[in-house]
């Protein structure tokens, strides 16, 4: 056992224990998710020359309790078309698989509610559990938009937790282990950001994906199917949606970071502790939401065939070529610099190949303006 | 019980064959931009019908009109295209005046046509932010709409006393002289349109996701758009450059020297761009007209108490916001017109739709609906 607290189990008890550490993790859940919905508020509102929240509490600071009180006293509504069961149980099945998730994540050396030796394989599946609780909402509402929303969704996120996992074991692959931990104390003198930056890229783009975040808020589109699957739901059921989304933010920002970014590890290591271990993995992780928030603030939204078409056509092929050639490195032993170029040649490719595409456009830069003088019929 | 009874009836009558679902679009719903309603009949996510329904906003303006004084029938006209109030009630204006035979002092026509114009950018611009949030960004492009917004609404409040339906126009003039500092003012405001452009532009135009969302979809040909009875942007994105103001010029339009932006294909990608390109042709002419702008009267001397007009009847083509803004009036003596008609821009776009939309996707549907630029209280009247 190391030397930080929190590695033995409390008391003594492992049962205890396990029921300490869940109740901690789920509190902490909570009060991030109430401040992510605050800083989402906050940052967006300056990308849009707003202030956002400024009047409950010091400049909105008691804004996500005061809309979480509004959620709970609000009725909840059941729509006389809705399938019962099948409509009260969908959102606990969307944010059940998201706590679950954090089970595995490591916040500091050894600090988690679990040390899971197969930790990035316990993600992956309870990560895929959250389809079915979507699905269920929009088959379950008897509405149309709901339906829609649904549907796709299911087809979004099955599509794209192909790249997301094989862009993983890639990682996984040069780690030589699925151990969250292991993989995240690796990286202390480099991130594997450095070494797989093709995985990354491909992790990013499906991550916004499975978090349904713009541009490929496909399933959610509020101004085509006015927020999708959720569309029925008031009060309780619609702000365990809500949680639902931006705890599986935070929980694959953590994941994200402690994979790529070198969570607790880098730069410092084990020699500063653990306070600077969290202080560490809650940047890391805040810099990857604010990504994700910059990107939600700036970019339209991509139609249902084009996604899967990215999908299909790029992401996935992209993440198997990323897989064959680790493994070929690793095979014949070849040293990590080489391993490392080829990846840096493979996502500066990959990059290019969508700058390119966009710029094989018509330029449109300069069009206003430059329209040709038009000849004007004599009346 | 089951959900959608009539299709779960249909479905089971045959096996796997998969049933068409009507979704509605509207009344209420963030794409339909006010009080519009379309069902879609869709097969999957692919849309095989659309059937249009308006006249949720309908208020009668014709028949008031008829039913009221020349002059008393002014503020219904503002509410028509609510989003270019200035242009509407320019329109009726110079109908009555040249059923009536009334000049217009100079000064009064170079006041309405910067107004006009300034109505133009103000709706184009609700334009630019709402078809970027029909597409999907995340009310980004609505807000850098809403600052040029403000400021043009800041700008009409001052002058005119109110911000959305000014009724500033009268028949023979304006009411009041420009403020003093109006000139400053209106500078200052161009240059903040042409920054809220150039923000536009590069938030969107040059945006890949947006460009792969818009060109190429649903193109029209220049026949097509004649057949359909396309006007304005509509029809100018088709490379038609058919535009009222040069093609059958109005109050002081031929002094000014600006250019009519036209697309290539007609697609939705050219539709938004010509509404873009068009701002930038509204700086210009208000530009010029705030340079040659004379000193003098607002408001013709010697006007009747009461306007009477006798037999007549006259159409008054203008170029709208959303396209050929005609107003028809029928006088046979008294002091009301015997018959007022509006031929509304919107209304003849949106007769298109059904043809536009189906065979497209949904979300394509909504932001082929956006493309339109429709303003439902032109639409329904």
């Amino acid at each position: 056992m190391s030397e930080f607290p929190f590695a033995d189990p409390f008391f003594g008890l492992s049962w205890l224990d396990a029921i300490i550490r869940i109740v901690i993790v789920v509190l902490v859940m909570t009060l991030v998710v109430v401040y992510l919905t605050y800083g989402e508020r906050k940052v967006v509102a300056r990308f849009q020359m707003r202030l956002g929240p400024t009047r409950t509490g010091p400049i909105g600071l008691l804004q996500g309790f005061a809309d979480a009180i509004k959620l709970l006293i609000k009725e909840d509504v059941r729509p006389r078309n809705a399938d019962r069961w099948v409509f009260e149980f969908a959102p606990y099945l969307t944010f059940i698989p998201v706590f679950l998730v954090l089970v595995a994540l490591p916040f500091a050396q050894d600090w988690g509610v679990r040390n899971l030796a197969l930790g990035m394989f316990f993600v992956f599946a309870v990560l895929g559990l959250n389809i079915v609780g979507v699905l269920m909402a929009g088959l379950g509402s008897g509405n149309k938009y709901a339906l829609l929303g649904g549907v796709r969704a299911a087809a979004q996120m099955i599509s794209y937790e192909i790249p997301l996992v094989v862009a993983l074991l890639a990682v996984a692959m040069v780690a030589g282990t699925l151990d969250l931990n292991a993989i995240v104390g690796m990286q202390d003198s480099r991130p594997f950001i450095l070494i797989q930056p093709l995985a990354f890229v491909i992790f990013f783009t499906a991550m916004l994906s499975e978090l349904h975040r713009a541009p490929f808020d496909i399933p959610v589109a509020e101004s085509e199917i006015v927020g999708g699957y959720f569309v029925e739901y008031s009060g309780i059921r619609w702000s365990m949606f809500q949680l639902a989304e931006y705890a599986s933010l935070w929980a694959f920002s953590i994941f994200g970071s402690a994979i790529f970014l070198g969570g607790w590890a880098f730069p410092f290591g084990e020699d500063w502790g653990w306070g600077w271990q969290l202080v560490l993995t809650l940047i890391k992780s805040l810099i990857m939401i604010m990504l994700i928030f910059w990107v939600r603030a700036t970019l339209p939204r991509l139609r249902m065939d084009q996604l899967m078409s990215f999908c299909w056509k790029a992401l996935i092929e992209v993440s198997f070529a990323l897989l064959l050639v680790n493994g070929l490195f690793l095979y014949y032993d070849w040293p990590e610099p080489i391993l490392a170029a080829v990846n840096w040649v493979g996502a500066i490719l990959f990059l290019g190949g969508i700058y390119l595409r966009a710029a094989r456009k018509p330029s449109t830069k300069n069009l206003v303006g430059s329209y040709k003088h038009a000849e004007v019929p004599n009346p | 019980m089951s959900i959608w009874p009539e299709e779960r009836v249909a479905a089971a009558d045959s096996d796997l064959d998969t049933v068409d679902m009507t979704v509605n679009v509207g009344p209420q719903h963030p794409a339909t931009h006010g009080v519009f309603r379309m069902v879609l009949t869709v097969d999957g996510e692919l849309v095989v019908g659309c059937e249009p329904y308006i006249g949720y906003l309908h208020r009668g303006l014709e028949k008031l009109s008829e039913n009221a004084d020349y002059r008393q029938a002014m503020g219904w006209w503002d509410r028509t295209d609510y989003l270019a109030g200035m242009c509407c009630e320019g329109a009726y204006t110079m109908a009555v005046e040249r059923l009536a035979g009334i000049e217009v002092p100079e000064r009064a026509d170079y006041i309405r046509v910067i107004m006009m114009e300034l109505s133009r950018i103000n709706s184009h611009f609700m334009f630019l932010g709402a078809f970027g949030a029909d597409v999907g960004s995340f009310g980004t492009s609505f807000v850098y709409a809403w600052r040029e917004r403000e400021r043009i609404y800041d700008l009409f409040e001052e002058v005119a006393g109110d911000r959305m339906f000014p009724t500033y126009f009268r028949i023979g003039g304006v009411t009041m002289d420009l403020p003093d500092n109006f000139e400053p003012r209106c500078r200052w405001v161009l240059g903040s349109i042409k920054q809220g452009l150039e923000d536009m532009d590069g938030l969107l135009t040059g945006n890949e996701v947006f460009v792969e969302r818009c060109r190429g979809l649903t193109p029209v040909t220049p026949e097509q758009a004649i057949a359909w009875g396309f006007t304005g942007p509509m029809l100018r994105a088709t490379g038609v450059p058919w535009d009222i103001r040069k093609a059958e010029p109005y109050s002081v339009y031929p002094k000014i020297d600006f250019e009519i932006p036209v697309g290539v294909q007609g697609d939705v990608f050219d539709r938004f761009h010509v509404r873009l390109a068009e701002c930038y042709q509204s700086v210009r002419i208000i530009e010029q007209c705030l340079e040659q702008m004379p000193e003098g009267r607002v408001l013709a001397p010697k006007l009747p108490k009461t306007l009477r007009i006798n037999d007549g009847e006259l159409y008054m083509p203008t170029e709208g916001t959303k396209g050929e803004y005609g107003v028809y009036l029928m006088a046979k003596g008294g002091t009301n017109p015997y018959r007022a008609k509006l031929r509304s821009p919107s209304f003849c776009n949106l007769s298109a739709l059904q043809e536009l939309v189906v065979g497209s996707y949904v979300a394509d549907a909504i932001i082929i609906l956006g493309s339109l630029d429709i303003v439902l209280g032109e639409v329904d009247k």
